[in-house]
């Protein structure tokens, strides 16, 4: 088993993050993982993309060459990362911000991430753990009880519960 | 007890570091190695170590010389253009023996180059970097673990042989984040010693050696007080510029590395047993080569990988082992070809030595290396 | 002590005679460190000399302590290293006037800065010795040099004046001709806890002295002897006055601010977990 995810959107939205989280709740379930990441020199703005591979057996090449999943959290983000993107793949993009799908022939799911955020908890900063729940229910890639356990291990203390609430909503936006 | 962490490759140089007993770090921020300083300034005081953050990528370098004089284990870290910064005084390091660690994550270059990007462009400067001849060990690790295992060996490497000693990363090992197990306390951990005389204050003679070539090497206010200079200098430290005395001290600094090259240089064979062809590849490149001999395997082509942990001194015995054995050798690496350069002059023709270079801001893929091994392995 | 006991006892067996031109003043100012930690009786394994490079920098090697003849202009940044690493040493830092304040100049400014506790004499003889007489930004506007044959079109730093903004907490000024004050001044300098910059004006008669016309050893002292006053004498002069004339003693001296390898001692017990 071997399971390629790429991240991608703009710098600030915490897609670098929630890459570490999936890659430590993947080890938390036992299995390998990478996470690697590219990003311009601007600390907010500019597209930004996160990778992670997951598997039962070592990983080598660090980058993701064979995306099964990409997240595409900006229209140019959607654009520019999804040239690899084969009919098997899956495309998850946050409807807020991508109105143009780019040419994809396999399943996509167009998702109010972002407007999740604001709307059910004020604030658009959870987005990216509202990814991660719609991503996890999408594919099962790691286990529920890991995504949470790794969740709360990365997010500052007080944040806790409201970090468990973005979770389950992203859950929610999987039908 | 260990525990299970996923690190960065920075953020594991920086374990490594504190688990062989770093307790100075004299850095300047510069991507893609800040990570290894940010960590440390938070990591070192807690230990009672001290963090400089100097004012240029040439004050880090001296401050670490500095502290190492004062008999702590030290670190600085960098990368391409505070690499050529440091040089004039990691020449200094090596010409007055002292032992300290440069981690340099390369990035591409030259100058400002492309600072997120990896490349492995450095490999000839961490060799010839400085001016004049002289000798230092440069390490190369290709996994997130192994940041943190070369890093324990730089340790015990640059105390051995009281030289520098550099780590060379690259920013796909820098910055990948990969799975690591590491011990609950580095208390376990055996701490690299530096080598004190075993004469009094009055007797010693601070480059004076056994047959070791390696002298002992006080702390400033053991009570041993001595002279460190960059001149040329015979056993007691003070210059000398004759030429009996360049000589000594010249084919001292040279033996003192080259009469070890057994336990200095090593090197990683993946399936070597049967190879016919082999791909020669470091650092991040190697990640890529992996995939791509198992790859090739699946096809029926006899490939192994042959990978040099320590890039300096070069692993010119195991090269020439190679010459006799193989078909052809694949060099695949992420600059114009530096490293091939050696691999050809120690096989002398005796084997076709093909070059992969790849110097576009992106690591090859697997699938790309496999098209390379075919084409030269025809 | 006599100057004999204190060559016995402070300078190392063998390494004299030095390297420097007769009529050189940079035997004095070394001397005159001798002196100074001879007066406070100081712990040989206890004190650090380091040096850059140039000629001044050949004092290091005479001296018996802990000593580094560094690189050019690294002096500044090796002591901040010994220093941090082990706070219990005093450290001194010899350089001259191209070695601190060109290539090294900006070390200089970032150690006053950080008030890290160590002493550095500049032998300032106000050109580049070692390599024949070139021009240092301590060179006066239109002096000549080999490399400023139509003397020299740039200004020159007030090195004194220039540490002190930088943040020195110890800044002060003597001569070759005042021996007696230069080494009180590098004691005091010593003892003050903080960064301390002692400026050494010695003569170079070979390779600035000549060019110049000034003369030999004597008149280079005699020089000394006529533009120095001490900094009461000088602040009491006209701005007319004061033109061609420079300052001598302590400069400056502030006691208010925190000495760098304490406050990171404090950041220790702070990052400890303690108060």
């Amino acid at each position: 088993m071997k399971y390629e995810l790429r991240l991608s959107g703009t710098g600030g939205q915490g897609l670098i993050l929630a890459g570490i989280i999936l890659a430590e709740a993947a080890l938390l379930d036992g299995k390998l993982a990478i996470q690697s990441q590219s990003y311009g020199p601007e600390a907010r703005g500019g597209a930004s993309k996160s990778e992670v591979i997951i598997a039962d057996t070592d990983i080598h090449f660090p980058k993701v060459t064979n995306p099964n999943l990409l997240l595409a959290m900006s229209q140019e983000a959607a654009l520019k990362y999804s040239d690899d993107l084969n009919k098997e793949g899956i495309l998850v993009t946050d409807s807020l911000f991508v109105s143009q799908l780019p040419h994809h022939l396999g399943k996509v799911y167009e998702l109010p991430i972002t407007h999740t955020a604001k709307e059910c908890l004020g604030k658009a900063l959870f987005s990216n753990i509202i990814a991660l729940g719609a991503i996890v229910k999408l594919t099962g890639i790691v286990s529920e009880e890991s995504i949470v356990k790794a969740v709360l291990h990365r997010v500052p203390a007080g944040t806790e519960e409201i970090n468990k609430k973005a979770i389950q909503l992203g859950m929610e936006l999987i039908k | 007890m260990s525990k299970i962490l996923l690190l960065q490759g920075n953020q594991a140089v920086v374990e490594g570091a504190i688990a062989a007993g770093v307790r100075f770090f004299g850095g300047y921020p510069i991507t893609p190695s800040t990570e290894v300083a940010e960590a440390l300034a938070e990591k070192l005081p807690r230990l009672g170590g001290k963090f400089i953050q100097m004012e240029d990528e040439i004050a880090s370098m001296g401050a670490i010389i500095g502290a190492a004089l004062a008999g702590k284990k030290v670190m600085t870290a960098t990368s391409g253009p505070g690499f050529s910064l440091k040089q004039e005084l990691i020449g200094y390091a090596c010409a007055a023996e002292i032992p300290l660690v440069i981690v340099n994550v390369q990035r591409v270059g030259p100058s400002t180059g492309q600072p997120t990007s990896p490349s492995q462009g450095d490999v000839m400067q961490a060799r010839w970097g400085t001016h004049g001849d002289h000798w230092l060990i440069a390490l190369t690790p290709a996994s997130v673990p192994e940041c943190f295992d070369l890093t324990l060996r730089a340790y015990a490497l640059s105390e051995k042989y009281r030289t520098p000693v550099i780590l060379l990363m690259d920013e796909i090992i820098g910055h990948m984040r990969e799975k690591i197990e590491l011990p609950e306390s580095y208390d376990e951990i055996p701490q690299a010693e530096r080598k004190q005389p075993d004469c009094s204050p009055e007797d010693f003679l601070a480059y004076a050696t056994d047959d070791s070539l390696v002298p002992a090497m006080p702390a400033f206010g053991s009570g041993y007080r001595y002279h460190v200079t960059g001149l040329i200098h015979d056993e007691t430290g003070f210059p000398k510029g004759t030429p009996a005395a360049t000589l000594a001290a010249t084919n001292r600094q040279y033996n003192k590395i080259h009469n070890n090259l057994d336990d200095i240089v090593e090197v990683d064979y993946y399936q070597m047993t049967d190879a016919e062809y082999a791909i020669v590849a470091y650092g991040g490149a190697a990640r890529a080569a992996y995939d791509a001999v198992d790859c090739a395997r699946a096809e029926g082509i006899k490939v192994g990988l042959v990978r040099p942990i320590t890039i300096w001194p070069f692993a010119e015995k195991q090269m020439q082992n190679l010459a006799s054995k193989l078909k052809h050798i694949l060099v695949h690496e992420l600059n114009c070809g530096q490293y091939v350069l050696e691999v050809e002059r120690a096989v002398a023709g005796k084997v076709p030595v093909t070059l992969f270079a790849k110097y576009d801001n992106e690591p090859a893929t697997p699938s790309e290396v496999l098209a390379e091994m075919k084409k030269a392995f025809k | 002590m006599s100057m004999e006991e204190m060559i016995d006892k402070y300078f190392r067996p063998g390494r004299l005679p030095h390297i420097w031109c007769p009529g050189c003043g940079n035997g004095i100012v070394t001397g005159c460190i001798v002196k100074a930690i001879a007066k406070l009786n100081l712990e040989k394994n206890d004190v650090a000399v380091i040096s850059g490079i140039g000629c001044s920098s050949r004092a290091s090697g005479y001296l018996d302590f802990n000593t580094v003849h560094s690189a050019h202009g690294r002096a500044i940044p090796i002591a901040t290293g010994v220093k941090l690493a082990e706070p219990k040493l005093n450290v001194i830092v010899v350089t001259g006037d191209g070695d601190a304040t060109a290539i090294g100049g900006n070390h200089l400014i970032h150690a006053a800065r950080r008030n890290i506790d160590m002493t550095v004499v500049l032998y300032n003889n106000n050109i580049y010795g070692m390599t024949g007489g070139q021009y240092s930004p301590l060179t006066p506007e239109h002096a000549k040099a080999t490399t400023a044959p139509y003397g020299t079109v740039e200004r020159s730093f007030d090195i004194a004046e220039l540490a002190k903004a930088a943040g020195a907490t110890f800044v002060a000024r003597g001569t070759t001709f005042h021996a007696p004050l230069l080494a009180d001044l590098i004691t005091k300098g010593i003892e003050h806890k903080g960064f301390s910059l002692i400026e050494a004006i010695t003569g170079c008669p070979i390779s600035f002295g000549r060019q110049n016309k000034i003369g030999g050893p004597a008149e280079m002292i005699q020089w000394q002897r006529d533009h120095a006053l001490p900094l009461a004498a000088f602040d009491k002069l006209s701005a007319e006055q004061k033109s061609g004339k420079f300052p001598i003693g302590i400069l400056y001296q502030n006691n208010d601010c925190k000495e760098y390898t304490e406050a990171y001692d404090e950041l220790i017990v702070a990052a400890q977990g303690g108060k």
